[in-house]
């Protein structure tokens, strides 16, 4: 079994009772393939990606990559990007001190990682702005980094949460191409949540519709 | 620490030739108790083994010059260690309650107003010192605790006045009762500052049962209280280093050569209006380095240390040896008759009238 | 999100930091007092329960925190009406000035207190400058001390919040139809409400147990809870009502914990440009916003000056030539005034770096909340409330003799520990909104790309802290410096630091000792100012609490 399973998984969060955000949601996603999560804004799916790429822990079910299940995997080794809806780019880095931060991660050498930061950065259309601070960036270039640092560590899966949301709507539909053919070009593996059915059919090969915590 | 690697190195030879010559005595180091009076006594400071560090407790107003000290140290091998824990009266308070696990090996500076607190407390061990100038301490001594506490030196708690204030002399006490004296003493509060409390044991001796009478006509004559003899004297006084605005402030009869200008005095002590306080010391129960202690005290005694009294701390030495400096003999003389209480009683009533004293005069 | 750090046993862990070091410097020595004086069977505290009711009943006590309780409200009242048109026009407006006026309100705070309350003294006297007022020895007089020295606790935490305040919401408001009153009322106030409440948290803890300032100011006639432990303790032997009243005062950093948690909301929306020149009309308002603060703060301040100036016949500089020569023939200090500067100035960088350490790792520890997070957070501001008499008392209860094979008996080490206990409170309260304004996804969105936790803490949170951090570490270092109360238990006689040689020089007659003494505050106040203005420089508008 290859590229992701996810196996009933829940997500629960505390409280009084506890709210069951996700409540046993399977589904597969195969090597290359893009996935949309599309739903209601309160439906689940932001909390069923979070819990895939693992910064919010599982309830119940498991998840898992090419049949290994990552329960016990941490974030940082499960080799899964995310891209949030507003970019939650490191504010006291410059653009590419952000694009290159995963390569660091991955003790890539100095040399290499300059050239793979280049080579993102052309790949969004801002080769020019590599020496710029964050703060510095408009909405949709803000997200044309989060998506160039999410990519330069070569995720195995790319998961998206909302990634357009925050843009206008001109601007959201040519983003919208530009993720998938980077997507594409890159072959890597997408997971995308979104709530706009229009944005989901451009992006994603498949479309899950998911509806109060469970996949409909 | 204070020590000079020279007199380190002159302390570690004494401290062995000292060790050596213990040897032959089959004294044992530290075995001092309150039921070997006469061994601790016997056993002179050149005989017992000394060396190591001692601690002396002592209240914050303790000041030795270097040069004294550091030859102490470099005769008896001894490093001294200061713990000064605050005034005079949290220092007897401090030693009461760390008994079990003493500040130090020696105390100086328990008065005579918190004496007895020390020795019904226990703080104290036995040793009586035969420096030259014991005799002279002996003059002091708290009886039925000669061996506990040895007097170092004293001074007159009293009021001062501005000379240029009052031209044809001191008021007297009583005088100072009068509404031509209005708004004219600051004085300090016995619950918090040590002068205070002696000068309430001042007017105490002075006029028994009729004291609080004194103090409640002071009060009626916008009589100033403050909280410690430096608010009193460099806040208050009217004397022309200070430009306060009261021309009788209470201080010690020591205080006025400070004032001299261009070798004309401008304050005096009233001396009809003083308070003896003696300070004392003593080898502290449970010390870790006893022979230390009693070194350190028979120090206190010491001429070296008596002439230091006078320009470090501003008290006069016990010993009658001394000579004192100068402008002393001109502008500090002591009260001839000073005013004192004994120490038992001091102690038995000293909560109470403070109690007294506070209601008739700030509530 | 899933929390930093990462499990409950690595929390605490981490928690064992501030645990120990305020367990074996703070909890236990000032803990042994309170038991001791409670249930003490050595005849000093002979103590039971109703013998601890009897003490917090009789009239005495009862009067003692009726005080403190006005002190404190008073001192908190005065130092929010002054401190609040203050940082308003401190963190609105960008005018010549600014910065040196920011660091010049901060000063106060660091002075020595016996000196300051002599400088206050001399102004209320019958001859002073503020003598017609009549407030000798009053309740009024006292509180103006307590505004003096807490006024800048406010501008720093309310200022720095006003400066990441969108001045649009107010904007917004504007165009709604509100008047700029009501504007003011209904968004910036609220806005700045959570500010407002932990300022008035630390001041009222401050207020409630200045000690020395009451006692001068009040010439002993004033009695709060703080000169009572004092007297209790120093006078009376009294334990157990020493203990009681520290339990009192316990009771107290309880309240203020709670009307600052209560006020807590969300943080407003930061923005980047919030600061403008001020225009004709708003320059008036400006200067009328500072006047007061400034009045206050000028007044005793010349008087400290003229005090250091003066000379046997005159004025000179004859005091501060003496700080740096051989101590003259009456002095007794045993070396030069400088020298006694260069051990404040290294013992206050020990206990900056120990404040610094255990203070960032409790911040970070606290800025998630939950209910063991409230509990660490409430555990460090305890410093704050309880007396340094007790704590000192405490200390020569337990630290006198050796410790798990450590004699910390007269060690240089127990100075800046003592000053690293009583800036630790400030130092975490101000690290604290920056470590909370660190958004939890920053941190996922490193761990996706590859960050270990160690890592994001590295690379994310300390870069993202360092500015609070530069800030909060100048004012630990600037409260170390003047910090009396506890260093006085513990510094080592032959090596004053800068306020326990003043305190020497206040102890003996001449007009050399007080003259040195005030030439001395001076200098202390011009270095303290010195570490402000260059702790100015470090300050972004991240996390520019206190």
């Amino acid at each position: 079994m290859s590229g992701l399973r996810v196996d009933d998984a829940r997500v629960t969060y505390p409280g009084t009772p506890p709210v069951e955000a996700v409540r046993g949601v399977s589904f597969d996603v195969g090597p290359g393939e893009i996935v949309a999560l599309l739903g209601p804004s309160g439906c689940g799916k932001s909390s069923l990606l979070s819990a895939v790429v693992g910064v919010t822990p599982l309830a119940g079910g498991t998840v898992a990559w090419d049949g290994e299940d990552l329960a016990r995997v941490p974030v940082h080794r499960r080799g899964f990007g995310l891209v949030f809806q507003d970019g939650q780019l490191f504010p006291h880095l410059t653009v590419a001190a952000n694009v290159a931060f995963g390569l660091e991660m991955a003790g890539v050498p100095r040399a290499s990682r300059e050239a793979r930061v280049a080579e993102l950065l052309a790949m969004v259309g801002l080769e020019e702005l590599g020496g710029r601070a964050v703060t510095e960036l408009s909405g949709g270039q803000r997200q044309r980094v989060a998506l160039a640092r999410s990519l330069a560590p070569r995720p195995r899966l790319l998961a998206l949460d909302e990634p357009l949301s925050s843009l206008d709507a001109d601007l959201r539909g040519r983003l919208a191409v530009d993720v998938r053919d980077l997507l594409r070009a890159t072959g890597t593996t997408g997971l995308v949540v979104t709530h706009d059915p229009a944005e989901a059919d451009v992006m994603a090969d498949r479309v899950l519709r998911m509806e109060d915590g469970l996949l409909v | 620490m204070r020590m000079t690697r020279t007199a380190a190195t002159t302390a570690a030879f004494a401290s062995l030739t000292l060790a050596l010559a213990a040897c032959s005595q089959a004294t044992e180091p530290g075995a001092s108790s309150t039921a070997e009076t006469a061994d601790a006594t016997a056993s002179a400071p050149a005989e017992a083994p000394l060396g190591g560090t001692v601690r002396l407790v002592t209240h914050d107003s303790f000041y030795v010059p270097d040069e004294a000290l550091a030859a102490f140290e470099a005769e008896t091998g001894l490093d001294v260690e200061l713990v000064q824990p605050g005034d005079a009266g949290t220092l007897v308070n401090q030693l009461v309650l760390t008994k079990d696990a003493p500040l130090g090996d020696a105390v100086y500076g328990i008065d005579n107003t918190f004496a007895s607190r020390a020795i019904d407390g226990g703080v104290l061990a036995p040793y009586a010192s035969a420096a030259p100038a014991a005799s002279d301490a002996a003059a002091y001594a708290i009886p039925g605790a000669e061996d506990l506490l040895t007097a170092v030196d004293f001074s007159d708690v009293c009021l001062n006045y501005d000379l240029a204030a009052f031209p044809d002399g001191a008021p007297t006490l009583d005088q100072l009762t009068d509404a031509s004296h209005a708004g004219q003493v600051s004085v300090t509060n016995p619950a918090t500052s040590s002068p205070g409390l002696a000068f309430m044991l001042a007017t105490k001796a002075a006029m028994g049962d009729s004291w609080l009478d004194w103090w409640e006509a002071m009060r009626a004559n916008d009589l100033r209280v403050t909280a410690s003899w430096s608010d009193s004297y460099f806040t208050d006084f009217s004397a022309p280093n200070y430009g306060g605005d009261y021309p009788v402030v209470l201080s010690y009869a020591s205080s006025p050569p400070s004032e001299v200008i261009d070798g004309e005095p401008t304050t005096a002590a009233m001396l009809d209006t003083c308070f003896r306080q003696v300070e004392y010391a003593g080898v502290l129960e449970g010390a870790e380095n006893p022979a230390g202690a009693q070194a350190v005290v028979d120090w206190l005694l010491s001429d070296d240390f008596q002439v230091t009294l006078p320009e470090s701390m501003y008290v006069y030495p016990v010993s009658t040896a001394v000579e004192l400096p100068a402008e002393w003999v001109e502008f500090a003389p002591l009260a001839d008759a000073p005013f004192t209480l004994d120490a038992a009683e001091i102690d038995a009533n000293r909560d109470a009238w403070i109690a007294e004293w506070t209601a008739a005069v700030l509530d | 999100m899933i929390p930093w750090p990462a499990s409950a046993r690595l929390w605490w862990v981490l928690a064992g930091i501030p645990l120990v070091f305020l367990g074996l410097f703070f909890l236990w020595p000032a803990g042994t007092v309170i038991v001791r004086g409670l249930f003490g069977e050595d005849g000093l505290g002979r103590g039971d329960l109703a013998g601890a009711i009897a003490v917090l009943s009789s009239e005495r006590t009862l009067r003692a925190i009726g005080t403190t309780v006005v002190l404190a409200l008073g001192g908190t009242a005065g130092s929010l009406a002054l401190g609040i048109p203050a940082a308003w026009a401190l963190s609105r407006y960008e005018w010549r000035g600014r910065r040196a006026v920011r660091a010049l309100v901060t000063v106060p705070f660091v002075l020595p207190t016996i000196v300051v309350a002599a400088a206050f003294s001399a102004l209320f006297s019958a001859s002073g400058l503020l003598g017609f007022l009549g407030l000798d020895q009053s309740m009024a007089a006292i509180i103006l001390a307590l505004v003096f020295f807490n006024v800048s606790v406010v501008v720093r935490i309310v200022g720095g919040a006003w400066e990441s305040l969108s001045p649009r919401l107010n904007d917004a408001a504007r165009t709604l139809g509100a008047s700029p009153a009501r504007a003011f009322a209904r968004v910036t106030l609220p806005a700045l409400k959570p500010a407002i409440a932990s300022s008035a948290a630390v001041v009222m803890l401050f207020c409630s147990t200045s000690f020395a300032l009451v006692l001068v100011l009040g010439g002993s006639r004033i009695r709060t809870v703080e000169t009572e432990i004092y007297v209790q303790v120093n006078q009376f032997l009294n334990l157990r009502a020493a203990a009681v009243l520290a339990l009192v005062q316990v009771v107290f950093v309880g309240i203020a914990l709670w009307v600052s948690a209560r006020a807590r909301s969300p943080r407003p929306p930061a923005s980047v440009e919030t600061m403008r020149r001020p225009g004709g009309r708003e320059r008036l308002a400006v200067a009328a916003a500072l006047a007061p603060t400034l009045v206050l703060l000028v007044l005793p301040a010349l008087a400290l000056i003229e005090r250091s100036l003066r000379v046997v016949g005159g004025y000179g500089l004859d005091h501060y030539a003496a700080l740096f020569g051989e101590p003259p023939l009456r002095s007794t200090l045993s070396a030069p005034v400088w020298e006694a500067m260069v051990t404040s100035l290294l013992t206050a960088a020990a206990a900056t770096a120990i404040a610094g350490v255990v203070g960032i790792v409790t911040a970070q520890l606290v800025a998630r909340r939950s209910r063991r997070a409230s509990w660490l957070e409430s555990l460090v501001m305890l410093p704050l409330g309880v007396s340094a008499v007790v704590v000192g008392l405490g200390v020569l209860l337990t630290l006198n003799r050796s410790v798990l094979g450590v004699d910390l008996r007269g060690s240089w080490w127990l100075v800046p520990i003592a000053q690293a206990v009583v800036a630790l409170p400030l130092m975490v309260r101000a690290l604290l909104p920056a470590a909370r304004a660190i958004d939890p996804r920053l941190r996922a969105a490193a761990a996706t790309l590859g960050a270990s936790p160690w890592r994001v803490l590295w690379r994310v949170d300390a870069p993202l802290l360092r500015s609070a951090a530069g800030a909060s570490v100048a004012f630990a270092f600037a409260i170390a410096m003047g910090e009396f109360g506890a260093t006085a238990f513990v510094a080592r006689p032959d090596v004053p630091t800068l306020p326990t040689a003043i305190a020497r020089l206040l102890s003996r007659p001449g007009i050399e000792n007080v003259g040195m003494a005030f030439a001395a505050s001076v200098l202390l106040a011009a270095v303290t100012a010195a570490v402000m203005l260059a702790s100015e420089r470090l300050r972004t508008t991240v996390g520019a609490e206190i």
